[in-house]
């Protein structure tokens, strides 16, 4: 077979970059735990391979996460990567088609229209040459599009986008090159051979009369060579990495893999995954305080870089709108907590003096009640709760009423994970010594921690808009539906953070009117109280407070609902409008139908009395 | 000896020509904050872990201030870190920050005051 010294650096450049994937792809993988090997071994020939293969179609290729978020910008992405997939893959077809043979090097398929200089005969060749024509037009039209958004990024739904790197900006510029490269490599060979198809050789001919085309060709196809192997090389120190690597991924993520709490080759996995794409930055609410460089996109660079610092780790409210946003699927919270984790495992504390007494709980308990300390700073939560409870006839047992340890949560999302353990196992002892099967929380940060750090075997751990919801089924308690205009904010920690969107709606719209907003639910904002940053400055969180508020305003609502005292209290202090939880607005509405059923009792009592 | 309930008071004498101020330097560097703080006590008054033991975080600022790093040690490793103070707080001051930054960096300036 011929050759021509033009396929070396992208043969050598090819070799390079398998020979260091499978290498780090190896170091990663042997990183796992011992669980998560087996998990692989375990799952590598089930349904779960089909589903990851049909994941990767649809996000690595198709991205139809970026599709959702702009036409334009899913349009691009997609036919950089189809349309490239598809190139190589028709581009071996026809070499396989032409040549006979499936050993074909790749280098004969890559720059097929070089070394085939006869025009296509077959209607095989035809058609296939027609293909990858008209693949390379679709490519194209994506590069264009990357080209337009450099000087325009807002028509591709993006306000802010990232820094580049060196790296970056090398392996950028190589791909920009890439296409249009081989575009005119084929069209100026198909000029002189008149080997092209239904663009490649129109456009052939046009060039061959304007410019001198002999003295171009090898120049041409030497760029194009030159461009891949710049690409290859460049990738490793690029964001581009992410591109084999978020295939990886997708495979270990349907294998049911998760981001434990310490650093491990999974983690690396999700770092290295990152596309840098900046989807992120647009959803992030610290941009409303001005606080500009401690988003996720920045935070895994400084982790890739190993220069990250604790005032950017820990500038993140943790509202997880970033990670409901992320076109990669990123579990970037516990990403960060991990990391925290990392950064704080020297200094732990150990809580001697927590020590469990006796608990004595009436053997009729039905339910534990857990309000949390923040729920003690809004005691209206709490006399709702009990006067609800009253109401429904509930046995409950006030476990915080007085002298109960934080749940733990506020120490885990710090990273304190060895000091929250302590914690965390001493209220456990105390809550399955309650012998109690329902524990309700009012605090979604308290929830959250009960829900999946604890280990309560038999106990249902209920949110207490949950459990009023239920309650309410069970008709134990009273309806009535007050002319109330309500919008309701979605806790973090109980929406994006629990899942839990749809049982407070529900239970608020027996006893109130709610109005949907246009950030509510996955999207819905963070009041910028969250416990989760540390750095944060008081007058910072009230900025990214008022931005929220100003939405909710709009709709003219009469009250603000929410279902966490901690959001209740950030939002309270603005005194834009009154601010309740879920339980009081329930408890109101209870209030307002028996003082009704009094006053008619009494009137009909006179009645009686006059006849 | 018959317990009558006096007991010798410590020497607790603080030189501050051997003063210390290099946690609080960096405590206050890295929040700024702290340094508004008026010691109303609200904090303290606050504090879940009161209830537990006896801890006083409004302490912690006249320890921290005094340079009494081997007592503020063992008092700082009772937070719970749960935020009330931080809520309560009327200067708006990021006690959680200041907690975590005192942890971390005790143990490179503990000194042993006499």
């Amino acid at each position: 077979m011929e050759t021509n010294p033009f396929i070396w650096p992208f043969t050598i450049g090819l070799l390079f970059i398998s020979c260091f994937l499978i290498i780090i792809v190896s170091i990663w993988i042997s990183g796992l735990s011992h669980i998560d090997k087996s998990r692989i071994v375990h799952s590598i020939f089930t349904r779960k391979s089909l589903l990851a293969i049909r994941e990767t179609f649809m996000e690595s290729l198709l991205h139809r996460k970026i599709f959702r978020k702009n036409l334009v910008l899913g349009y691009m992405h997609m036919s950089l990567a189809f349309g490239w997939f598809l190139l190589i893959v028709v581009g071996h077809i026809q070499a396989w088609n032409y040549y006979r043979s499936l050993s074909v090097p790749a280098y004969k398929a890559i720059f097929f229209r070089y070394f085939v200089t006869e025009p296509a005969t077959t209607l095989s060749e035809k058609t296939l040459a027609a293909c990858v024509d008209l693949l390379l037009v679709f490519i194209l039209s994506g590069v264009m599009l990357a080209y337009f958004k450099r000087l325009n990024s807002r028509v591709f739904g993006i306000k802010k986008t990232t820094k580049l790197k060196a790296g970056d900006r090398i392996a950028l510029t190589a791909l920009w090159l890439i296409f249009p490269l081989r575009f005119l490599a084929e069209s100026v060979s198909a000029g002189i051979h008149h080997n092209g198809s239904i663009v490649s050789q129109p456009t052939g001919q046009i060039l061959s009369s304007l410019l001198p085309v002999h003295s171009l060709e090898m120049p041409l196809w030497w760029a194009y060579s030159l461009a891949l192997t710049l690409f290859f090389v460049s990738l490793p120190v690029s964001r581009y990495m992410h591109i084999p690597v978020e295939v990886v991924l997708i495979f270990l993520r349907n294998y049911g893999i998760r981001i434990k709490k310490r650093i491990d080759g999974y983690s690396r996995i999700q770092v290295y995954s990152c596309s840098r794409c900046g989807i992120c930055l647009d959803s992030c609410q610290m941009t409303h305080a001005e606080i500009k460089d401690t988003q996720s996109v920045y935070v895994l660079k400084h982790i890739r870089n190993k220069n990250l610092t604790d005032e950017k780790l820990f500038n993140c409210l943790l509202c997880g709108r970033c990670q409901s946003d992320c076109p990669v699927g990123l579990s970037l919270n516990d990403l960060r907590i991990t990391q925290r984790i990392e950064s704080t495992k020297e200094y732990n504390s150990s809580y001697e003096y927590l020590k469990n007494g006796p608990v004595e709980v009436s053997p009729q308990t039905e339910v534990i009640y857990f309000a949390g300390c923040m729920t003690h700073l809004t005691p209206a939560i709490i006399k709702s709760m009990k006067e609800i409870f009253a109401v429904a006839r509930v046995k409950y047992w006030f476990m915080d009423e007085d002298k109960t340890s934080c749940c733990g949560r506020p120490l885990m999302q710090v990273g304190q994970y060895e000091a929250a353990k302590k914690l965390i196992g001493h209220n456990q002892e105390r809550i399955l010594a309650s012998k109690a099967n329902k524990l309700v929380v009012s605090c979604p940060i308290c929830f959250k921690v009960f829900n999946e750090d604890y280990a309560l075997p038999g106990i249902t751990v209920q949110h207490h808009s949950e459990y009023l919801l239920e309650l309410m089924v069970n008709k134990r308690l009273p309806m009535n539906k007050m002319p109330l205009r309500v919008v309701y904010h979605d806790p973090c920690e109980l929406g994006r953070g629990s899942g839990i969107y749809h049982q407070p709606r529900l239970l608020l719209d027996e006893y109130a009117e709610v109005i949907p907003v246009k950030n509510e639910k996955e999207t819905a904002f963070c009041c910028g109280g969250s416990l989760a940053n540390i750095k944060i400055q008081m007058n910072e969180r009230n900025q990214i407070r008022d931005e929220a508020l100003e939405e909710y305003l709009s709709y003219r609502p009469d009250v603000l609902a929410t279902a966490c005292p901690l959001c209740k209290k950030t939002f309270a202090k603005s005194n834009k409008l009154p601010v309740h939880d879920i339980a009081e607005i329930v408890y109101m509405a209870i209030q307002e139908k028996q003082n009704l059923q009094k006053t008619e009792y009494k009137k009909e009592m006179k009645m009686e009395f006059w006849k | 000896m018959k317990d009558f309930g006096f007991t010798m008071i410590k020497q607790r004498t603080i030189d501050y020509d051997q003063f210390d101020g290099r946690l609080l330097n960096e405590v206050l560097e890295m929040e700024p904050s702290f340094k508004v703080c008026l010691s109303c006590g609200g904090c303290t008054a606050t504090c879940s872990a009161v209830d537990l033991v006896s801890f006083n975080v409004r302490r912690m600022n006249l320890l921290l201030r005094r340079g009494e790093t081997v007592e503020l040690e063992s008092e700082i490793k009772k937070c719970m870190l749960c935020g009330k103070c931080m809520l309560v707080c009327p200067r708006g001051i990021n006690i959680r920050n200041v907690i975590m930054l005192i942890k971390k960096s005790i143990p490179k300036y503990k000194t042993v005051t006499l």
